[in-house]
């Protein structure tokens, strides 16, 4: 945790004793070191390719070039991964196959679709529990041990099933994001549900409340820290979820299906892009959630 | 008489209709003549449901008649989904499966009714409950794959399952053996790596508040992504899948032990302060120890990350060898019960040792509120 300054200070002051210039240089350092990783990382094939050309005398800024400049690098430097998202996010028409636009818009439509689903259905089955005493006992416990095992592992075979009864398209996809934004859901929820203390269910019965009024004026407000924060594992479990589920399904595109493109054509870059890409997507879906986590706990009239 | 509907009124409906409904085949001669012992029993259920909806006076071991005949009316109705409703299954089969269904729900209400969760057989709510909800679920599985003749293809029976578990131990050793070479591999350096780096930059609270928020953020990320690029670099075997794990599992631990090393409150501190305790003697004795939760926290989490890690980069390649190979494959060729067989044994494996955290850590940290007796 960051230590916060008493008082308003200075710009400069701020900056560094904020986040923003450490994690700055952390970020550079990390850059410098991945530089030199693609060099020492490359050289092997770097040499080879200079005696396939036969160039038997180079000199060792040829060769650092030389690595860092490599069509299908071991570790491509972040400059050519930039690159590659240059030409396939913003060059590329959004609807070519080779567009990681419409490979995002895949992905995400089927990780949104999911996580609707998904954290619909554990708020439901969250507020069935808690009101529900044999739900309770009896489901709670299976849900908490999934917590444990890894769901991720049904994704081909949900994939093929449903392949075979025809459901093609988003909905397989959705259907493990959705599975895997479930658990993380209904487990926070639950808790949320049950954080007001007895002095506050108490005061909530002197003023002879209904079991409704007690559920949308004191849970449900109560709920909403816990739901977002579980909220937010579950967009990135989701996402998680799609691009494990597009490994199996990659005719659709998405991803997945470029990760798995680019293993098999040892195309490096791609990969890299790929990733960097489904990134940046995960960062804007938990920051979109938390945007409205802000926006309602703002309605709810919560103090910052 | 004023009827209340209850659950047992459902339950008595419902049993009684299995007593006297077709179980399979329409070309029944006579109703009686199809398993008669069944008609009894579901007989019995609809009985005993029906007095205890009246709600009359009854001996105290009374209590004892639902759990027993649920039980038999279980017994019976897998039977006869095994017998000829497997066949040709008809409405009495499938009331009788919703009466045992029934039954089990009215046990558990009744367990929990009777049963204070602060009283010495709390052990019957916290394990036997789940347990015949599990029962439960597994039965309605069995026996409606059967009834409904769902092809083996789509949804095989948990029978099917344990069958094909049982007779393919050898294999699914050597995928579990495989796999697990590189989860714990990639799970000690890990998480060992992450515990060294949070005490290392504990001392520079520079690095602490650069590589927090980086932290947090790789956290959210998909990082499975990884997985190609390490299949890559370090080949098919194991090695890869450890790189993977590494990765994954890094970032969790070092955020949770940088947070449980500020768990220790400034009492405890200047305690050791006064005690002219050095930073190691503080470390060892005061922060670590107060930082245990937390690091138990990331190893739980860590837990199900690197079998995810594991399986999900073994989708990328691997020598012809490793449950997500297995997964992969046999989903390829429609062997989906050797699948669940391989999901089981990844879940067992994945709670067992969730498991054995969770055991080590009530044994460690005795001390911390979440464990002490009668605070609540």
């Amino acid at each position: 945790m960051s230590i916060e300054a008493p008082a308003p200070r200075g710009i400069v002051a701020r900056w560094t004793d904020g986040q923003t210039i450490p994690v700055l240089i952390v970020v550079l350092v990390i850059g410098v070191f991945w530089y030199l990783g693609a060099m020492w990382l490359n050289a092997d094939l770097q040499r080879d390719l200079f005696a396939n050309g036969g160039k038997t005398e180079y000199t060792t800024a040829e060769l650092i070039e030389g690595t860092l400049s490599q069509e299908r690098p071991k570790l491509p430097t972040p400059g050519q991964i930039i690159a590659e998202l240059q030409k396939t996010v913003i060059d590329t028409a959004p609807t070519s196959k080779r567009s990681l636009v419409y490979h995002g818009s895949v992905t995400l439509s089927a990780t949104v679709l999911g996580f609707l689903l998904g954290s619909m259905l554990g708020m439901v089955l969250a507020v069935l529990v808690v009101h529900a005493r044999s739900l309770d006992r009896s489901l709670m416990p299976w849900v908490v041990a999934s917590q444990t095992i890894p769901i991720i592992a049904l994704a081909p075979m949900v994939i093929v099933i449903m392949n075979q009864f025809d459901i093609t398209g988003l909905v397989p996809k959705s259907i493990i994001a959705a599975y895997l934004s479930f658990f993380p859901v209904t487990v926070g929820m639950v808790k949320g549900l049950r954080s007001p203390d007895p002095l506050q269910m108490d005061l909530m019965r002197t003023y002879s409340a209904s079991r409704m009024q007690v559920f949308f004026m004191l849970r449900v407000p109560a709920s909403l820290p816990f739901l977002f924060a579980s909220l937010k594992v579950a967009v990135a479990a989701s996402l998680v979820g799609t691009v494990v589920a597009e490994l199996t399904k990659s005719e659709d595109g998405g991803f997945g299906a470029r990760l798995l493109a680019g293993s098999y054509y040892g195309q490096t870059i791609q990969i890299w892009a790929a990733l960097f890409a489904a990134a940046a997507c995960a960062w804007m879906l938990v920051t979109a959630v938390g945007v409205v986590e802000r926006g309602v706990s703002k309605q709810m009239g919560a103090r910052p | 008489m004023k009827i209340r509907i209850t659950l047992r009124t459902f339950i008595a409906v419902t049993a009684f209709m299995a007593a006297i409904g077709p179980y399979s085949g329409p070309e029944i001669l006579s109703l009686f003549d199809e398993e008669p012992w069944s008609r009894l029993i579901f007989f019995l259920l609809g009985y005993i449901a029906m007095k205890d909806a009246r709600g009359e006076e009854q001996p105290a071991s009374a209590v004892w008649n639902m759990p027993a005949i649920t039980a038999m009316a279980a017994f019976e109705v897998v039977m006869l989904g095994y017998g000829r409703a497997a066949v040709n299954a008809e409405w009495g089969y499938f009331l009788a499966i919703a009466a045992v269904w029934l039954g089990a729900w009215q046990v558990i209400d009744t367990i929990i009714e009777k049963i204070s969760p602060k009283g010495r057989h709390v052990w019957v709510l916290n394990i036997g409950v789940p347990l015949i909800f599990g029962l439960t679920l597994l039965l309605l599985w069995e026996t409606l794959t059967i009834g409904f003749a769902v092809p083996k293809v789509i949804l095989p029976a948990p029978s099917a399952i344990l069958l094909r578990l049982v007779t393919s131990i050898p294999i699914l050793a050597a995928d579990f053996v495989q796999t697990v070479q590189g989860i714990g591999a990639g799970y000690v350096i890990g998480c060992g790596a992450g515990i060294l780096v949070a005490v290392l930059i504990d001392r520079v609270p520079f690095l602490q508040r650069g590589l927090l928020p980086l932290g947090n953020l790789v956290s959210a990320l998909p990082i499975v992504g990884v997985a190609p690029i390490m299949v890559m670099w370090f080949g098919f075997d194991w090695q890869s899948k450890a790189a993977v794990v590494v990765i994954m599992t890094f970032f969790p631990m070092l955020v949770n032990t940088v947070a449980g090393l500020a768990a220790a409150g400034h009492m405890e501190r200047d305690l050791m302060k006064t005690y002219g305790a050095d930073y190691r003697q503080t470390l060892l004795h005061l922060r670590l120890p107060a930082a245990l939760p937390f690091i138990f926290n990331g190893l739980k989490i860590n837990s199900t990350l690197a079998l995810i890690g594991a399986i999900v980069a073994e989708f990328f390649g691997t020598p012809i060898v490793g449950m997500g190979f297995r997964i992969n494959t046999e989903v390829g060729r429609m062997n989906i019960d050797m699948v669940w067989a391989t999901i089981v044994v990844a879940a067992l494996a994945g709670s067992a040792f969730y498991g054995l955290l969770a055991l080590l850590e009530r044994r460690v940290t005795f001390w911390h509120a979440s464990y002490r007796q009668g605070a609540a």
